[in-house]
């Protein structure tokens, strides 16, 4: 008898890799990030490494070393591809692997949200995920022209002012959340009879108006596309504060934190609990996954001195929201399990460089967890879900008609 | 509008094969003008009651491997490209969803990035409109779909405006229909500024030197409108089209003004070989009031068909489909559309009603195209109701009759030659075909008729280039040197 169950694990993709200078190493890419090619290669490599899924990270904007506001930079990767469509387009070329998009709340209408990832999961039959994240970048605000934010510099988050705003940005969040989730359920699984003796391709009672009336928007429904495979495909969310930890603890089936060491995981994973508990879903299971960045070399010291060479590269030395791991597969492993005893279920890994560190999780890491027990030998289920251990919820409207 | 009646066949007199089988295609070519090269699309069939879901052969119009096999299809065919419609609700009639029709696609982006990876050269067109989205979304996906697909990606501007389907967006539908196409124009316009914001040869990535982009301003645009005020910088790089050849599916004089100045191709609905030529030659000559010329819009019509051992089969299986696209129950839905009342107490094998359609402002059908083709219902159903008592025409007959005719039956011979015959004689450059069946529907025509109108030297044996654009024959739009929007930014 384990004393755990398998650890689950997750690779964030984006573009050649974490560290602003990633682009620059030889086993890069840089020429291939708009191609299907590289998309389809990486995700393709994940899945030989068994992990649960990848995530494509996102923005509505190019991408910037500062949070709120563009950096004119020329020496770092700029461009990026609608994550939902890299999902897709590697969806028939992968058959296990879970498939989870970035898709910005704030900018998109929930209606398309919802149809888009209920159609990733038929076209990856049920393989479907996706990561909500706000944005309060004044620069992608003016792309929409719909509204404005105020600056926000790092200093000013912790203002009545800043804090207003990103409550204001989860609150919509949660609503996109919700009306995304009521959308896959607007249609009852077996909606669609085609009974010919009667000369009706559905029964309509199966069909349900979801009457979102919310701050932000206002949707009628139901979806136009019929509930997905999952039932419901799976809903994640990046959190580092109060606030979003109430966004995962009430909406989320994974939340992804970046503790920094053992102690800050276990008082993160303690207050994500109790804000799941006081959205009543304390018997839901809900995953929280520990993020960390990570330059992985089988010899400790090579790893140290890519990671120096990178910062030297950039011009800085690298840092990030997530801890940053420089080390071998199995001091990372050892981290790993060491961490999981803080009540984390999973972890989602940020190569520091792609083209290096990727194999480095899925030729190196793996099998060091493997050897310990500690992960899978090979993909048990079909869906996202059968891997992540989550059971294909009851259609909330189909229980209210039973 | 929602769940609209794209590929519905046109009203009027069918092409029969024998009114088709016309000599003018063999004297043009004698006369010594090359033939005309077609153009052939396959729409996926859509939400309405051309789809025949009753038959056994019919399978799932959402799971992928209907798209994959009808996508396979369509390339091993070597057509053009695949069409997907739009709806954004679910049609209703009588206040409840409308039920006895396939319902239910997939999104139209998702798909299409997924049959990417499973052909190699088929142009992917998807129907997106220009009201419930955004210009910096829209673009982007389109400009995502075109590199993931090297090249194969088409938009279809719609106009879909009403406050129905507006209750499933923010804008809430609240977009008076007169400005539909002054902000389709914008969206587009402004699309096009940012599929121009990028030259394409701004990523240098030089690992020596560190310069990822050769300038840091990449993408910068500035808009400000009527409808859009944005600017920014567009974050996806020139795609392999420059821009998506764009498509415009509407009819109005505004409609076919907007294709006139804005459009690559114009999806059209006029299946006779009059009512297309006068068509093709209304929109071509506003061509050269927009500085364009005539190669420059393709105007490729919907165009269902029934295919036969013989002529005669081929009617025989067309009536039997009709039969099965218009039930009873289906033909007074029909006529609830133009008499606007609740027409269930009438047996679809009797007469018309004698009462007049009700002229009242809401309508018994929403969400439905067809419902705004009827501009004079009152006159409809007179000419109806005429036509019935003369022909003796019960109710389901008279829909049969006016609603369910097939573009192109009979034998693949037949179909072939009607088809070439609608090209060479300027009805059409081309046709989107709309099967009856998913996803089979096309496979009969790509066996059949295909090799037919190759031996004729009227359609292509393999691809010659790799992009949509080189499919149609457009010229791939050089990167403007310095947008405007670049200048305006500076
Ligand atoms: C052949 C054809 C196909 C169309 N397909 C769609 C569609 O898939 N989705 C949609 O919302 N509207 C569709 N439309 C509707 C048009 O975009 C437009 O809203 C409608 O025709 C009214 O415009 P008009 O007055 O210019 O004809 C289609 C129209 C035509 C003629």
């Amino acid at each position: 008898m384990f004393a755990h169950p398998p650890l689950h694990l997750a690779v964030a993709l984006d573009g050649t890799g974490w560290h602003p200078a990633a682009w620059r190493e030889p086993g890069a890419r840089p020429h291939d990030l708009f191609t299907a090619g590289y998309w389809a290669d990486l995700v393709t490599e994940a899945e030989r490494g068994l992990l649960d899924f990848v995530t494509f990270e996102d923005s509505l904007g190019p991408q910037s070393s500062h949070l709120t506001e563009l950096d004119g930079r020329t020496d770092q990767v700029r461009g990026r591809l609608d994550a939902v469509l890299v999902a897709s387009r590697v969806a028939p070329l992968t058959r296990h692997i879970g498939l989870v998009p970035t898709v910005v709340a704030t900018h998109t209408e929930p209606f398309h949200i919802s149809k888009a990832i209920a159609t990733l999961d038929y076209v990856s039959t049920g393989r479907a995920g996706l990561r909500v994240q706000v944005t309060a970048r004044q620069d992608e605000a003016a792309h929409f022209g719909r509204r404005t934010f105020p600056p926000l510099p790092a200093e000013d988050r912790d203002t009545p002012a800043g804090r207003e705003l990103i409550a204001d940005l989860f609150e919509e969040a949660a609503d996109h959340i919700e009306v995304v989730r009521r959308l896959w359920d607007s249609w009852e699984d077996d909606a669609e009879i085609r009974d010919v003796a009667t000369g009706r391709f559905i029964d309509r009672d199966k069909l349900h108006y979801i009457d979102f009336e919310g701050r932000h928007f206002s949707v009628k429904g139901p979806s136009i596309t019929p509930r997905p495979p999952q039932g419901q495909p799976v809903v994640s969310a990046l959190a580092h504060q109060s606030v979003p930890y109430q966004l995962v603890g009430r909406s989320a089936d994974i939340g992804y934190v970046t503790p920094h060491d053992i102690d800050q995981a276990r008082a993160v994973v303690a207050e994500i609990r109790a804000a799941q508990a006081a959205a009543g879903r304390a018997e839901e299971p809900l995953h929280v996954f520990g993020d960390l960045v990570v330059f992985l070399d089988d010899d400790h010291t090579a790893a140290q001195d890519r990671r120096t060479r990178l910062d030297d590269l950039a011009g800085y030395a690298y840092s990030s929201d997530a801890e940053v791991f420089t080390g071998t597969p199995a001091e990372l492993a050892d981290l790993l399990l060491e961490w999981r005893e803080a009540g984390l279920s999973g972890f989602r890994l940020r190569p520091g460089a792609i083209g290096h560190d990727l194999e480095q999780i899925t030729r190196g890491l793996v099998p060091e967890l493997q050897r310990r027990g500690a992960f899978r030998h090979t993909y048990e289920a079909d869906t996202l879900r059968g891997l992540l251990g989550l059971a294909r919820p009851a259609n909330r409207y189909a229980a209210a008609t039973a | 509008m929602s769940e609209p009646t794209t590929g519905t066949p046109g009203t009027g007199t069918p092409a029969t094969s024998k009114a088709a089988t016309s000599k003018a295609a063999t004297s043009k070519a004698a006369s010594g003008k090359p033939l005309k090269q077609i153009h052939l699309a396959a729409h996926f069939p859509g939400v309405n009651n051309t789809t025949v879901w009753s038959d056994p052969r019919a399978g799932s119009q959402i799971e992928f491997s209907s798209f994959a096999h009808f996508a396979r299809t369509a390339e091993r065919a070597k057509f053009d490209f695949l069409f997907l419609a739009e709806g954004l609700r679910l049609r209703e009639q009588g206040g409840r969803i409308y039920d006895l029709d396939v319902v239910g696609r997939p999104d139209t982006f998702t798909v299409l990035s997924a049959l990417a990876a499973v052909t190699e050269h088929l142009g992917l067109t998807g129907t997106i409109n220009s009201t419930f989205n955004e210009p910096y979304e829209v673009a982007r996906q389109f400009a995502g779909l075109d590199h993931l697909s090297g090249g194969r990606a088409a938009w279809n501007v719609v106009t879909s405006w009403d406050a129905f389907t507006g209750e499933n967006f923010r804008r809430g539908g609240f977009l008076p229909q007169d400005q539909r196409y002054s902000r389709a124009k914008e969206f587009l316009a402004t699309a096009t500024e940012l599929f121009d914001s990028w030259h394409g040869d701004e990523i240098v990535a030089d690992r020596e030197s560190g310069i990822f982009l050769k300038d840091a301003q990449a993408g910068a645009f500035v808009h400000q409108g009527q409808h859009f005020d944005i600017a920014g910088q567009f974050n996806v790089p020139r795609s392999p089209q420059g821009r998506p050849v764009i498509f415009q599916a509407g009819d109005s004089d505004e409609g076919r003004e907007f294709a006139a100045s804005s459009a690559d191709a114009i999806f059209s609905r006029h299946s006779t070989l009059e009512a297309g030529q006068e068509f093709y030659a209304d929109v071509k000559g506003r061509l050269a009031r927009h500085g364009r010329t005539h190669d420059q819009l393709l105007i490729l019509p919907a165009a269902t068909f029934v295919l036969g051992d013989t002529d005669a089969e081929a009617q025989e299986l067309a009536h039997e489909v009709r039969r099965r696209q218009v039930s009873g129950q289906t033909a007074i839905k029909y006529l609830e559309h133009i008499w606007n009342r609740d027409l269930s107490a009438y047996d679809p094998d009797g007469p018309l009603p004698d009462i007049d359609p009700d002229p009242g402002e809401n309508t018994i059908a929403r969400g439905r195209a067809s419902v705004r083709m009827f501009r004079d219902p009152i006159a409809v159903a007179r000419q109806w109701r005429e036509r019935a008592a003369a022909e003796n025409l019960s109710i389901r007959e008279l829909v049969m009759e006016t609603t369910g005719r097939q573009s192109f039956i009979g034998s693949p011979a037949t179909v072939a030659e009607t088809i070439n015959t609608f090209v060479q004689t300027d009805a059409a450059d081309g046709f989107i075909l709309v099967p009856h069946l998913t996803p089979g529907g096309l496979d009969d025509f790509a066996d059949t008729v295909v090799p037919l109108l190759q031996e004729r030297g009227v359609f292509r044996h393999d691809y010659t280039g790799t992009t949509l654009r080189d499919h149609l024959g457009l010229a791939h739009p050089d990167a403007r040197p310095e947008p405007e929007s670049r200048r305006a930014a500076s």
